[in-house]
């Protein structure tokens, strides 16, 4: 079955996007398809790639990269919603006129669109939020 | 059917109360992050809860539970299922719906 995921809460604010994250596992574990995840609001907040919790504290923004790696997912974070809290790669940055770029490996900057296009192609779409 | 999925504790906003006022006959209700604390057995909500019990599933998110030390205080007949069930649910019922 093909799931989407979207992810509406940054990581150590609330437990959603740890709730997101496990989800996404044990429905990869069990064979499932992840058509994509969608992070909107602050869960654009997992996508920022200097994150830098202490080292015994769980690691939320390189677990989705590495999770992304493993099962090649489309993790996509919302271009107008990422704008808003400093979240932007190269392009992003360059377009902006800013002088950094903070974006995730994996991670990739689009539209709602996406989310749009997440919940048709999907059987199910699962929000996780506050 | 539907899952619906309640992560508040009952004791701090009205979305569990909203939820089993709403939730279809059949219909599962599965408790996630604060939401478990409307698992507890003997609180203000319970008797609701478990009043509800003959038309709605509930289940609680065992992970959620245990990290709250409410394991072992859960309602009878509530069905306790970790991550790989929260999944399943999700295939079960043809919809889910986050009370957030």
């Amino acid at each position: 079955m093909k799931f989407t995921i979207q992810v509406n809460e940054g990581p150590y604010q609330h437990q959603s996007s740890d709730t997101a994250y496990q989800f996404t596992r044990a429905a990869l574990e069990a064979g499932h398809e992840i058509f994509r995840v969608f992070f909107y609001h602050d869960g654009v907040n997992n996508a920022t790639r200097l994150t830098t919790p202490p080292q015994d504290d769980r690691n939320v923004v390189t677990r989705w990269s590495e999770l992304a790696e493993k099962h090649n997912l489309d993790l996509v974070v919302c271009v107008a919603a990422a704008q808003r809290r400093g979240i932007a790669d190269a392009d992003e940055s360059k377009r902006n006129g800013k002088d950094a770029d903070n974006l995730a490996p994996g991670f990739r900057i689009s539209g709602l669109g996406q989310l749009i296009e997440g919940g048709i192609q999907s059987d199910r779409l699962v929000v996780f939020g506050d | 059917m539907m899952l619906h999925t309640v992560n508040k504790s009952p004791f701090e906003k009205n979305s569990l109360n909203s939820c089993l006022n709403c939730a279809a006959e059949g219909s599962t209700i599965l408790l996630i992050e604060d939401g478990v604390y409307g698992a507890l057995k003997g609180s203000s909500i319970a008797d609701k809860v478990q009043a509800a019990m003959g038309k709605v599933t509930v289940c609680a998110l065992g992970p959620d539970l245990a990290a709250r030390g409410i394991a072992d205080k859960v309602i009878d007949g509530i069905k306790v299922v970790d991550y790989a069930g929260f999944v399943a649910l999700s295939v079960e019922n043809d919809k889910v719906q986050a009370w957030l």
